[in-house]
This record gives C-alpha cells, sequence and structure tokens, in this order.
C-alpha cells in the first residue's frame, strides 16, 4: 500500500469514527443511534484493517474480523434485542443537556482531545499517532453520553462509545498489549454489556420502564 | 510445586464454584466455600512464608508474579473470606426461611462468591498490569448479580449504578494502561506491561505520556476503591448486596483495587518524582475524607453509614500512599487488614440486624443490646475497633500513619484528616450507641428471624474481632511481610 493511500484510508476511517460518534450525540431516535453504533463499528474494524494492511500482520486481520463480528455484528444485535423488548419507549425523551448544547460540547472535547493528546502524539510522530486525538474524542463524546442520557439503552451505547474510543486509541498507539490482554479486555466488554442488558430486563420488571429518571430509591 | 502454591488461591474458588454448579445449595455443600477460604488462607500464609525466605516467585511462563505485596492481599482476602463465608450459611438459611431468597439463589450466590474470590486472587497475582485490569474487571461482572440479588427495586437500581459507574470508571484504567504501554514501547528495553519489569525500567519512560497514563489509572482503579470523585455506587451497592458480600467488597475488594494503585504508584514515583502521584492521592484522600463526615453525620441507614466509613478508610489508606516511606507503607498495609476485619464482622452483624429486625434505619432500631446481646456487644466492639480505640489494630495503623504523615511534607493535609476522622467517629459512635442502648420499641412486627445468633455467624464475628485485637497487640511475624511489602511499593529494594 502507498504512503499517501495508506495516510488517506487512515484518515477516512478516523473521520468516520468522529462522525458518528456526533451522530449519536445528535440523534434520539433510539433505533438510529443503534444503527449508527454498528457503523461505528464498521469504521473501527476498518481502521485496525487498514494498519493490518500497512503492516502485513495476520494478527492484526484477525483482530480486525474479530472486531468486525463483536462490534459491528454482536453487540447491535444486542442492543436491538433490548430496544425490541422495551415496547414502545424507544425515544431518548428528555436528555440533561438539549441537542444543540450537546453538539457544542462535542466541540469542546474535541478540542480538550486534541489539547491533552499533545505529548502522545510528539512521543512518536507518524500518521497512526497523528489520529490518536480522535480516539481520546470518542472517549470524551461516549464520557458525555453516558452522564447525560436517561434512558438505559442510551447509557448503555455511551459505555460502547467509550470502549470504541479506547480500543482505537489502542491500536493506532500501535502497541499491542499481548493476546491474552486483547482477549480478556474483548470478553469483559462483552460480558458487561451482557450483565447491562441483564439488569435492563429486571429494571422493566420491576420499574415498568428504563428511564433512569425512576431510580430515585437511592440517595443521601 | 511453586507453580502449584501460586495457583492455588486461584484455582481453590474455581474447583468451589464448580462444586456449587454441580450439586447446588444442599446440607453436604453448605460448608464448601468456607473450607475453599480456609484453603485459599492457608495457601496465602505458605506463600508468605517462602517468599519471606526466597523472594519474589513466578510462575506460568512469567504470567503470575507474587512477591510480598501480592501475599499480604492473598492473606487479606483468604481472612476476611474467611469470616465472610463462615457466617454465610447462617445467613443464607435465615433469607431462605424468611422467604427472601430460594435454594436456587443460595445456590448462585455461592458460586459467584467463590468465583469472586478467584478474581481478586488472580488481580494480586498478576505480573501483567492489562491481566491485573481484566480481573478487577471481571470482579465488577460478577458481583453484579450479588448486588441485585434481592431484586427489589432498590437493589435493581444499586446494581444498575454499580456496573455502570464501575465499568466506566475502570474503562478510564484500561485506557492508562494502553497509553504505559505505549510509552512502555518506546522506552530503551521494551518492558511492556509487566509490573516488575516497568518498576524497574522507570526511568526510560516518556513523562509526558506517563503522566496522563498514571492519572487515568490511578482515578480509574480509585472508582474501585471508592475514592472520590467517583465513588457514588458504593454506598448504594454496599447497602444492597447480602451482608457476607458486603463484608467481602468492604473488607477486600476495596483494598485490591487499592494495591493495583499501590503498584502504579512505583512506577510513577520513579518515572515522574514522587511530588505527581502524591498531589493526585492527597487531594483524593481529602476528598473522600470530606465527603464520608458531610453524609455520616445525618445518616439514617446504618448498612450507608458502614458503606461511607470505607471510604473514610480507603481515604486513609490512599493518604498514607501519598506520604509514602516505609512506615507510612507498612501503616496502611496493616490498615488494610485491621479494616478488612473489623468492617468485615460489623456488616455481617448489620446483616443479621436487618434480619432480625426487618429495616435498616437507625432510628427504628432502638435497644438491641437488651434483645440481642451477643450480636449488640460484637457491633459495639467492632465500631469501638473502627473509630481507631486500642488494642485493636486500626489504632496501630492510624497512629502510624499519623506519625509519617506529621514527619512528611503533608503535615497540614494529615491534620485536616485527622480532624475529619474525630468528626466521622463521632458521628459512627451517636448512631450506633442509639441502635443498640436504650429501651426495646413496643409492640408486635419488631421480630420476623429467631433471636439466636447463628453458631457460624457467632464464631464470624468473634472470631474476626479477636484476630483484629491480637494484631493490634502484636503484629507478630506479620511485621516481616509488612516490611517486605512496604519496601516492594517504595521501589527500593
Amino acid at each position: 500500500m502507498s504512503e499517501t493511500l495508506y495516510v488517506q484510508l487512515l484518515d477516512l476511517t478516523g473521520g468516520a469514527l468522529l462522525l458518528t460518534a456526533v451522530l449519536i450525540l445528535w440523534r434520539r431516535e433510539l433505533a438510529v443511534i443503534i444503527r449508527v453504533f454498528a457503523l461505528q463499528g464498521l469504521a473501527l474494524a476498518a481502521l485496525v484493517a487498514v494498519l493490518a494492511a500497512r503492516d502485513a500482520s495476520l494478527e492484526l486481520w484477525l483482530v480486525a474480523v474479530g472486531l468486525l463480528v463483536l462490534r459491528a455484528g454482536v453487540l447491535p444485535a444486542l442492543l436491538r434485542r433490548a430496544l425490541a423488548a422495551a415496547g414502545p419507549a424507544r425515544r431518548e425523551t428528555r436528555p440533561l443537556v438539549n441537542v444543540a448544547a450537546s453538539l457544542l460540547a462535542a466541540a469542546v472535547l474535541t478540542l480538550l482531545a486534541y489539547a491533552v493528546s499533545q505529548p502522545l502524539v510528539e512521543l512518536a510522530p507518524s500518521a497512526a499517532t497523528q489520529a490518536i486525538p480522535v480516539g481520546l474524542t470518542v472517549v470524551l463524546i461516549g464520557f458525555f453520553v453516558l452522564v447525560t442520557r436517561r434512558r438505559a439503552l442510551s447509557q448503555l451505547v455511551g459505555f460502547l462509545l467509550l470502549d470504541n474510543g479506547i480500543t482505537a486509541v489502542g491500536f493506532l498507539t500501535t502497541a499491542g498489549a499481548g493476546l491474552v490482554v486483547e482477549l480478556g479486555v474483548s470478553l469483559d466488554v462483552l460480558l458487561a454489556v451482557l450483565v447491562l442488558q441483564i439488569l435492563t430486563t429486571r429494571m422493566r420488571e420491576t420499574f415498568g420502564d428504563t428511564d433512569l429518571d425512576d431510580l430515585r430509591e437511592l440517595h443521601d | 510445586m511453586t507453580t502449584l502454591l501460586l495457583l492455588a488461591p486461584i484455582a481453590i474458588p474455581i474447583l468451589g464454584a464448580l462444586c456449587y454448579l454441580a450439586a447446588g445449595w444442599r446440607p453436604a455443600t453448605t460448608w464448601v466455600s468456607t473450607i475453599s477460604a480456609a484453603l485459599v488462607l492457608a495457601a496465602a500464609i505458605t506463600t508468605a512464608v517462602a517468599i519471606a525466605r526466597t523472594g519474589p516467585h513466578i510462575a506460568l511462563a512469567g504470567l503470575l508474579r507474587v512477591d510480598a505485596l501480592s501475599a499480604f492481599m492473598l492473606i487479606v482476602i483468604g481472612a476476611v473470606a474467611l469470616l465472610a463465608t463462615t457466617a454465610t450459611p447462617g445467613y443464607l438459611r435465615a433469607e431462605i426461611a424468611g422467604g427472601r431468597a430460594t435454594v436456587r439463589a443460595a445456590a448462585r450466590h455461592s458460586v459467584l462468591v467463590q468465583l469472586f474470590l478467584a478474581a481478586m486472587a488472580l488481580a494480586v497475582v498478576a505480573a501483567n498490569l492489562g491481566v491485573v485490569w481484566v480481573a478487577i474487571e471481571a470482579t465488577t461482572i460478577v458481583t453484579a448479580f450479588l448486588v441485585g440479588q434481592r431484586r427489589t427495586r432498590a437493589a435493581v437500581e444499586a446494581a444498575w449504578k454499580y456496573v455502570v459507574i464501575c465499568s466506566a470508571g475502570i474503562a478510564l484504567a484500561l485506557l492508562g494502561t494502553i497509553l504505559l504501554n505505549y510509552a512502555s514501547s518506546r522506552a530503551p528495553g521494551a518492558p511492556g506491561l509487566d509490573l516488575a519489569a516497568l518498576a524497574a525500567g522507570a526511568h526510560g519512560l516518556d513523562p509526558g505520556v506517563t503522566r496522563i497514563a498514571v492519572a487515568l489509572l490511578i482515578l480509574g482503579f480509585g472508582t474501585k476503591a471508592g475514592l472520590a470523585p467517583l465513588h457514588a455506587w458504593l454506598p448504594d451497592a454496599h447497602a444492597q448486596a447480602p451482608a457476607p458480600v458486603s463484608a467481602l467488597m468492604s473488607g477486600v475488594l476495596l483494598s485490591v483495587a487499592f494495591s493495583a494503585i499501590l503498584r502504579v504508584k512505583a512506577i510513577s514515583d520513579v518515572a515522574l518524582g514522587t511530588g505527581f502521584a502524591r498531589t493526585l492521592l492527597a487531594v483524593m484522600a481529602l476528598a473522600s475524607l470530606l465527603l464520608a463526615a458531610s453524609l455520616l453525620l445525618a445518616q439514617r441507614d446504618y448498612k450507608r453509614m458502614l458503606a461511607y466509613s470505607s471510604i473514610e478508610h480507603l481515604a486513609l489508606v490512599a493518604l498514607g500512599a501519598a506520604i509514602g516511606g516505609p512506615l507510612a507503607l507498612a501503616a496502611i498495609l496493616l490498615h488494610i487488614l485491621g479494616h478488612g476485619l473489623t468492617k468485615g464482622v460489623l456488616f455481617l452483624g448489620a446483616g443479621r440486624i436487618l434480619q432480625i429486625t426487618g429495616t435498616s434505619r437507625i432510628d427504628a432500631v432502638r435497644g438491641l443490646g437488651t434483645r440481642a446481646p451477643l450480636l449488640a456487644g460484637c457491633v459495639g466492639l467492632g465500631i469501638l475497633a473502627l473509630i481507631g480505640l486500642p488494642p485493636f489494630s486500626v489504632f496501630a495503623s492510624e497512629l502510624g500513619i499519623a506519625r509519617a504523615g506529621f514527619a512528611s511534607a503533608l503535615g497540614w493535609v494529615t491534620a485536616a484528616a485527622l480532624i475529619l476522622v474525630l468528626v466521622i467517629a463521632a458521628a459512627l459512635v451517636g448512631h450506633t450507641g442509639r441502635m443498640l442502648l436504650g429501651r426495646p420499641p413496643e409492640g408486635p412486627g419488631a421480630a420476623t428471624a429467631t433471636r439466636r445468633l447463628p453458631v457460624g455467624t457467632a464464631i464470624a464475628l468473634v472470631g474476626g474481632l479477636v484476630a483484629a485485637a491480637v494484631l493490634g497487640i502484636a503484629a507478630g511475624p506479620l511485621a516481616t511481610l509488612l516490611h517486605l511489602a512496604a519496601t516492594t511499593v517504595l521501589g527500593t529494594p
């Protein structure tokens, strides 16, 4: 792969990651959010595939396939099943921060990510490390979604966004953490999502809804 | 032989879990978890003795590494697990009798508790920071259903908060791990994520990247250790979980997460100088103490009261770690063990009070001293031990932290912390005094379970207090281990 093509593909996939993150912030229809999340999984897998093609690394190719299956297939399917079970409540009705302010916040978070990741880029300047701020922005946007959304399902998407961002940073720093760790991390994420999905079901059984505003029993 | 010994604390609870999975909860399996905990403790002590003689052990092609700190943490896990599992049969029988749990739920409880122990053991013996992360996140996953075991509104809410906040917080630690791995891959010798190699080669780490990584790691593992600012899951989860699980979470899980912070601090102190981690930990400690003090003063729920006291004690441990130096580090390790035993006793006692009275409100419990003298006596003594009265070991360790604090640059911080600790002590004694003393309430509805304390619970309560007292009077052979573990964290052999 020529250098220019590599850089262009890297920028394209990085841009797709960022765009999907912002779209999730923008849209309120839960079904749309899940579809965009699946697209982001695709972009993430493509990003790793670009790195794999460049290094001609079989291990990275395998990881890219694994990511594609998990992030663009299994996790969105799990979310969709949770949504189908949720019945009519399919919109993020009242986020704590409205859409316009959320988008502004996303811009601020992007700037913050660029500022914070200066040392990360400087340590080993390359096309891949130049894209680290994108990964960090997705992490920050994920956190933002997690704290400002009211539906259990949107919080779940926020958590997964956070994980996508971290995975992206992990591969952009181009330092594999070893197979045991990679496997463990993927398994933990999958299990955490399963646990949360079961809890959403229980919540609906006991509360009749998954609006987290109803979670008011425990406080001081 | 060594490999087998190192694997034992992980393998024994997994075998226990398989046993419960196959046989379920029946008279024959009632004490399996207690036996498993006792074996873990025995293996931990054997390991500690071996390490004191010959130094750190490595097994499984470098995946596991046990040094003095790991051996000490294994002892803490084994000791508190022994307390909790000794009281478990009595607790579960009362729950089943009261219709709040089924035999199936009891079996599931036992399986998950065993897996919980295995995950914590893995977290302290793993040689690789990535594996430590995986193990600590695994504890969140296995305990999620334990927190939500009762399936009431409050329990489901606590479980949701617990998983969301802990998973998000620990995700920060994952990002930190990845960045540390990045810094280490560019360092001379490329130490990877191996904790010992990282601590030895920390000079070569890029300071800019390491600073971000360390901050994320301390915040992330701090979430799991119950330190501010991401502490919000702790009071809910501790209050809603079944008593033996609360005892384990408060007594061990928090300190297991904190031992990961100690490992990170050893790396940070060499790579960035001692100032960075010290400032971060001191700020988190003071914020946690302030929070615990302000929420304890007007607390109305005794299980939440104990939970906030756990935040207080972990904050003291964080303060000790910020102070640094051999005295402070030995003191915080002693504090971890003393707090684990005492808080284990208190949560088990609180669980029993909940079963007798059916309420967790402080003002609804009156005159427990006349209704259940042994239980009230143990809880009373436990609170006195917790606020740091001699002869219990919390006294010795708090004294150690304070002495080291005033001798260091953090004198003012230590002074402020001690004032907050006094406020908290007054609040704890006041609340507990109202519960234990006075005349019992009149009328029906006050009693739902049998009054007699189950033998297992009684043994756990008295045994835990005796152990905490003995530990306070003479650390004995533990002193050698404490000293060795403290030097491990200092990074200078």
